[in-house]
């Protein structure tokens, strides 16, 4: 079954949290105005990507990331023309010309890059292959998607879409309890590490504003940005009565009724009613 | 007579007349009602669709289906529809992600108004381009605990299962909170 729809409605941030937590395999093919761009995941994180019609071989990427010289890139774009990046990366081992991490740097740059941009646009028809992988002879990374996310979604500053994403303010933080939603690992800002020394269930989003001095829009931004992460859950706050119950009209509400005998039993006759449908 | 009712909430478009009229034993019509509110100043009325269906228990038990009018600008008559509910099915569209975004907020008012148990059903799991229900979850936040089920309304198996466990969960409720 797809998973596919419009930027429009469902976001470049949103398809990263989603591929993120489900940890999925496959590649994204978002169709822009201008270009097209295909990401490719493994297990949730990023391994490759390509934009558009883009030069994506090897030899120019590193040319790029001026791990080659001018003179280099030209011999080899003659003479390595046929090899695969697989082949060619590990002639460039052996004969000293660049090492293996430098290599993978420059690639993830590259792939980094294409995704950033990807970020800014707004719209464009998305879809996610699972069957669809990189090209067997391309060299893919592996990047874990929270830093990318919390960059992408530092990028969003409409307060009404913000409101969307967190309506309530008197709503508590917590840490996600999910291997690898490590806070260690995120590069995050001042303002976010401000956030984040408050984040506990015990405070509201509207607490940590005020103990942090931020306005409204400040605060809303950070707890999206570690939200879509996968960083926080938005939880109920510790301590905060539950809403009231509603007014109860008497004699027809049964979780109104002073006996529970009666109440499961109605549940049960309700159960079997339906069931006899 | 005693009468219950679970209310069916939910995106427009989202299945939720289909659902109602899937098991009601009367004819489902989206009800045109003019209605006015106390508040209001000004002497106007809105016209407010609503579905609902019924369901004969017994001699004794009557049970009301109620869907609610989708937009966000009948917020208030949530608030009526919710007093009282045994609890409420959330229906998403499955293959329009553009109104996951709304069917949370919708979930999450509903949630604020009355503390009763609730379900979501992932509808038109029949059309190609629908989402999986492990992806619908993480689109639209949900607790682990919540269920999210798949659903097609137009199929009545599928919508007594919905119902069913819903059902199951305000039992389920009424044992956690130590018999009553
Ligand atoms: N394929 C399919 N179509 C459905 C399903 N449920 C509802 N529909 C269709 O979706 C449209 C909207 O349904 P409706 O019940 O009126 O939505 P409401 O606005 O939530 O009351 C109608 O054309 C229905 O026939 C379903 O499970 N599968
Ligand atoms: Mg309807």
């Amino acid at each position: 079954m797809a998973l596919k729809g419009n930027l429009r409605d469902y976001t470049i941030t949103h398809l990263f949290r989603l591929i993120n937590l489900a940890q999925k395999t496959g590649t994204l093919i978002v169709d822009g105005p201008n270009e097209k761009v295909l990401v490719s995941f493994r297990e949730g994180k990023l391994a490759y990507a390509q934009a558009g019609q883009e030069d994506n071989s090897l030899v120019t990427i590193l040319y790029q990331a001026k791990k080659l010289t001018a003179p280099q890139y030209r011999a080899l774009k003659e003479r390595a023309g046929n090899m695969s990046d697989k082949e060619l990366g590990l002639l460039l081992v052996n004969a000293n010309y660049i090492n293996q991490q430098d290599i993978l740097a420059s690639l993830q740059n590259h792939f980094v890059a294409i995704v950033n941009r990807l970020f800014t646009w707004v719209e464009g028809f998305f879809r996610f292959e699972s069957d669809l992988l990189p090209p067997e002879d391309k060299i893919t990374v592996r990047v874990n998607l929270e830093n990318i996310i919390i960059e992408g979604a530092r990028q969003l500053h409409e307060l009404e879409q913000l409101q969307d994403e967190i309506p309530n303010l008197d709503i508590a933080l917590k840490f996600a309890d999910r291997p690898g939603a490590n806070i260690r690992n995120f590069n995050l800002s001042m303002d976010e590490w401000q956030v984040v020394r408050y984040i506990n269930p015990k405070n509201t989003i509207r607490q940590i504003a005020r103990a942090t001095k931020m306005s409204d829009l400040q605060i809303r931004k950070i707890v999206y940005a570690l939200l879509q992460a996968g960083l926080v859950e938005l939880v109920r706050p510790e301590g905060a009565p539950r809403p009231a119950p509603p007014p109860q009209i008497a004699g027809r509400i049964p979780v109104s009724q002073p006996n529970p005998e009666e109440q499961r039993s109605l549940i049960n006759r309700l159960i079997n009613r339906i069931r006899s449908l | 007579m005693q009468t219950v009712k679970m209310v069916v909430t939910g995106p427009f478009n989202a299945g939720k007349t289909e659902f109602i009229r899937s098991v009601s034993e009367i004819d489902v019509v989206s009800t045109e009602r003019k209605i006015s509110t106390e508040s209001e100043r000004v002497k106007e009325t809105t016209t407010v669709a609503m579905d609902f269906g019924r369901i004969t228990v017994d001699e004794d038990l009557v049970l009301y289906l109620f869907g609610t009018p989708g937009q966000k600008r009948f917020d208030f008559m949530w608030e009526i529809l919710s007093e009282g509910m045994l609890g409420f099915v959330v229906m998403v569209d499955s293959a329009r992600p553009e109104t996951f975004r709304e069917a949370r907020s919708i979930l999450e008012t509903f949630r604020a108004y009355a503390p009763t148990p609730y379900v979501v059903a992932a509808n038109k799991q029949d059309r190609e381009d629908a989402w999986e229900i492990d992806d619908m979850r993480i689109a639209l936040r949900l607790d682990p605990k919540i269920k999210l089920l798949p659903c097609v309304a137009t199929e009545k198996e599928m919508v007594k299962n919905v119902l069913l466990e819903l059902l199951y969960s305000i039992l389920a409720d009424m044992e956690s909170k130590g018999g009553g």
